[in-house]
């Protein structure tokens, strides 16, 4: 018999697609603690997200209304899945809806019991696209130079400012580089039509691009870090295949901006590294990103360590990882029951 | 000219910088003097290696060897000695 505690925690950002969210990766991770015996609740937007139909992995998935219906309707819905599962714990993964979460923390643990562990309202905001230059100056960090723009109208103006080729990027996901100020135009309104406004002007920087999923203890402390270099990058520009590196400054502005803004919870730092030696940070999402299980294979079980703080478990700090361990996605067709399609586009249950 | 520290060579000639994740292939004697590089050998006593044991003289191993060297520079594999 099992002498790990149970636990149900519920996971969001089961879109396991080509542009993939982080909720499978961090089911992968969650149950490969060895303190804990995870039951996970999935909790999806769309019927179609991969990760509903996954039950070696997710014991059962509830449709939760989209953030623009607001945290009453999120609430409410949680108050009913909470009923019938009793969760201890959610990780929500995906950068639009963890407004909507971080402004429930308070309740879901005092009316529910339900624990998270999330960046605080200001560690969201000032981290955001749009506030990355204040953020880079207070935190002492390098950031390329970036503007909010909410109309086509101010293209022109930003040849001077910026010059081509510039990157325009979305204020939750999304980003292209322009080279033209026709194309910035239309990276502007396919952006815009998808996530809305401001968009994001962004200088580019010519570099190599590097990433870190890291995990902050919200008390200064990082309690894990592992650096990626993308190896295969789809249109999507996300990465497909990816190997894990060590680069000590990039790990020393990974620990410094985690003790300067105490971040809690978990977080990826894009980050540009320039010929000269230089690192721009690029985005930080407040979040685990989709190859967070890479961390695991190196040694460094963020979800599981993210869970344990959660829980109040004492965490120690991961010291080393595996450098050189690679992770390579595929797709693999899933075939799937008219019923089960049925029942969650239906009921809103599986 | 050192090899970096940090960098891993496997023995059939894989060479893998941890500090950005690229790697490379080295052939048998490529493998063989990043090696003699890596304990620290001397450009006199690797050509004296390479030319006892291989099929070759010394004007064409100083050729190939600044040739390899300079490339190991370029990929970061390597870097100079300090003064």
């Amino acid at each position: 018999m099992s002498t790990k505690k149970q636990i149900t925690v519920a996971v969001t950002g089961l879109n396991a697609i080509d542009s993939p969210g982080p909720g499978v990766p961090v089911i992968r991770g969650l149950r490969e603690s060895e303190v804990y015996d995870v039951r996970i609740i999935g909790l999806s937007y769309e019927a179609l997200e991969p990760g509903i139909y996954m039950h070696d992995l997710v014991d059962k998935t509830y449709q939760i209304p989209f953030p623009s219906s607001g945290v009453d309707s999120l609430m409410t819905r949680l108050q009913y899945i909470h009923e019938v599962e009793k969760i201890d714990l959610i990780i929500p993964n995906f950068d639009a809806e963890l407004f909507s979460f971080i402004k429930l923390t308070e309740r879901f643990e005092k009316e529910m019991g339900i624990k998270m562990f999330v960046p605080t309202q200001e560690q969201f905001d000032e981290r955001h696209k749009a506030n990355l230059n204040e953020f880079g100056d207070k935190h002492g960090i390098k950031v390329p130079e970036s503007k909010m723009i909410f109309s086509t109208a101010e293209i022109p103006n930003l040849q001077e400012e910026f010059g081509y080729p510039m990157v325009i990027k979305g204020k939750f996901y999304d980003a292209a580089i322009a080279y033209t100020p026709e194309q910035a135009a239309n990276h502007f309104n396919k952006i815009s039509a998808k996530w809305g406004l401001p968009i994001i002007v962004q200088k580019f920087v010519h570099g190599q691009e590097v990433n870190v999923t890291a995990l902050g203890d919200g008390q200064g402390v990082t309690v894990g870090a592992v650096a990626m270099r993308k190896t295969y990058i789809t249109d999507k520009g996300k990465a497909w295949a990816g190997i894990a590196i060590k680069d000590e400054k990039l790990m020393d502005m990974t620990t410094s901006m985690i003790k300067s803004t105490k971040w809690k919870g978990g977080l990826e730092l894009e980050i540009m590294k320039t010929s000269e030696g230089d690192y721009y940070l690029i985005e930080i999402n407040p979040r685990f990103p989709a190859w967070v299980y890479l961390a695991v294979g190196c040694g460094q079980n963020h979800p599981d360590a993210l869970m344990r703080l959660a829980m109040g478990d004492k965490v120690k700090p991961f010291k080393d990882y595996d450098a050189g361990k690679m992770f390579i996605r595929y797709s693999y067709d899933m075939v799937v029951n008219l019923d089960e399609f049925e029942k969650i586009s239906t009921a809103g249950e599986l | 000219m050192n090899i970096k520290k940090n960098i891993a060579l496997s023995d059939s000639g894989f060479v893998f910088d941890p500090s950005n994740g690229d790697s490379f292939s080295a052939n048998p004697i490529g493998l063989e003097i990043i090696t003699a590089l890596k304990e620290g050998k001397s450009e006199v006593e690797i050509k004296k290696q390479i030319v006892d044991n291989y099929m070759t003289d010394e004007v064409t191993f100083e050729k190939d060897y600044y040739d390899f060297v300079s490339t190991l520079l370029k990929l970061n594999v390597a870097e100079e000695a300090k003064k």
